[in-house]
């Protein structure tokens, strides 16, 4: 088993590994310092941050809205450990000389050809899409895919089969039509 | 900071470095695993979950943590999730890596200050006079328009004038500037 792929990346085995190890060690930690388990997930905090934004514009509606009464807008554990992950990869990225900007990814370029606009608008489009989606099945990849599948969740498992399921379909539909 | 925040930021670096490392990030991966072309975040989650499942049990089985199940409300996780996917597709990213975004973000930071340099410029003598008029017509339409494209769609480092573009440089390219 080669220990690094061709893109000077670490073997996707091994890397996973020790994001499981990260994951027990965390959930250990969260449970000693903070009273309380923690899970690694993420797309609480988008709300959250949104929530920061609309408090600005609407506090009132902030103030009357049952879901931020339930989710307290705060910089939480979570917050942090999205803000994290940013720094992790870009050091990560910057150390191993794999850091790219990518304006219009190849895929995306040979389907929808090199307009910016084009694709960022499919990025918007598609992040509402996915947000909503988030919550309504309350977890994402990480919260339902990780954590939810190693305590063995009978929502995470529906959730990852759908994940894929529906997103392998929609994939197929976008990108496997030539360019026109 | 709180111990809280702390803790959620050390957890973070180290996932956020871990995943690029495996190079789960891209969009080329993420819509690569969709299309079953690329295994890289098959083969990643598959080793995590195991990894994390005996650990987690074993302590679950001590009694030194306790389980936070979602809860299984089939219509909400059925229709949440299918939504999730075609977004997912679409989007090429997902909520846990946004690092990619974030890091366009910062780039587009860059970009923000190049395209104002003008106003970095100006800026003192403006807030010093502001009956001079002499910064305004510096923002162009095109300029704000360029900076809000490049959020959502990325943007070649114009420092380095180069599509693969190292971020230090680039960086120390604006100390400089600024």
């Amino acid at each position: 088993m080669r220990l690094k792929t061709k893109d000077g990346g670490w073997n996707p085995y091994f890397a996973g590994a020790l994001v499981g190890i990260l994951a027990i060690v965390s959930v250990c930690a969260t449970t000693e310092l903070m009273g309380k388990t923690n899970y690694l997930g993420a797309s609480t905090t988008f709300v959250r941050a949104a929530g920061f934004v609309e408090q600005v514009f609407a506090s009132e509606h902030v103030a009357q809205n049952t879901y931020f009464a339930a989710t307290k807008i705060k910089v939480d554990w979570q917050f942090m450990l999205i803000i994290g992950i940013f720094l992790g990869s870009l050091i990560s990225s910057l150390t191993d000389k794999s850091f790219l900007v990518e304006k219009v990814p190849p895929i995306w370029k040979e389907r929808f050809g090199s307009s910016m606009a084009k694709r960022g608008a499919g990025a918007f489009l598609g992040g509402i899409v996915a947000m909503i989606g988030a919550r309504l099945a309350d977890g994402c990849p990480s919260g339902h895919g990780l954590s939810g599948m190693m305590q063995l969740s009978a929502s995470s498992f529906v959730a990852l089969v759908l994940f894929f399921a529906a997103g392998a379909l929609t994939a197929v539909l976008v990108y496997k039509r030539r360019a026109s | 900071m709180s111990i809280d925040q702390i803790l959620g930021l050390v957890t973070g670096v180290v996932f956020g470095f871990l995943m690029q490392k495996g190079r789960v990030i891209r969009f080329e991966k993420q819509v690569g695993a969709l299309l079953i072309k690329d295994m890289t975040i098959f083969k990643f989650m598959l080793s995590s979950i195991l990894v994390g499942m005996v650990g987690i049990f074993i302590l679950s089985d001590m009694g030194i943590i306790t389980f936070s199940h979602k809860p299984m409300n089939v219509g909400a996780v059925v229709i949440g999730a299918i939504l999730f996917g075609i977004g997912w597709a679409v989007m090429g990213f997902c909520p846990a890596l946004p690092s990619q975004l974030w890091a366009k973000a910062v780039c587009t930071l860059c970009l923000a200050l190049r395209e104002c340099s003008s106003v970095r410029r100006y800026l003192p003598r403006f807030i010093l006079s502001f009956n001079q008029p002499s910064w305004r017509g510096r923002i162009s339409a095109k300029s704000v328009c360029r900076v809000l494209w490049a959020f959502p769609t990325g943007y070649s480092c114009r420092f380095s004038g180069r599509q693969r573009s190292d971020c230090l440089w680039c960086l120390r390219k604006m100390v400089c500037k600024i």
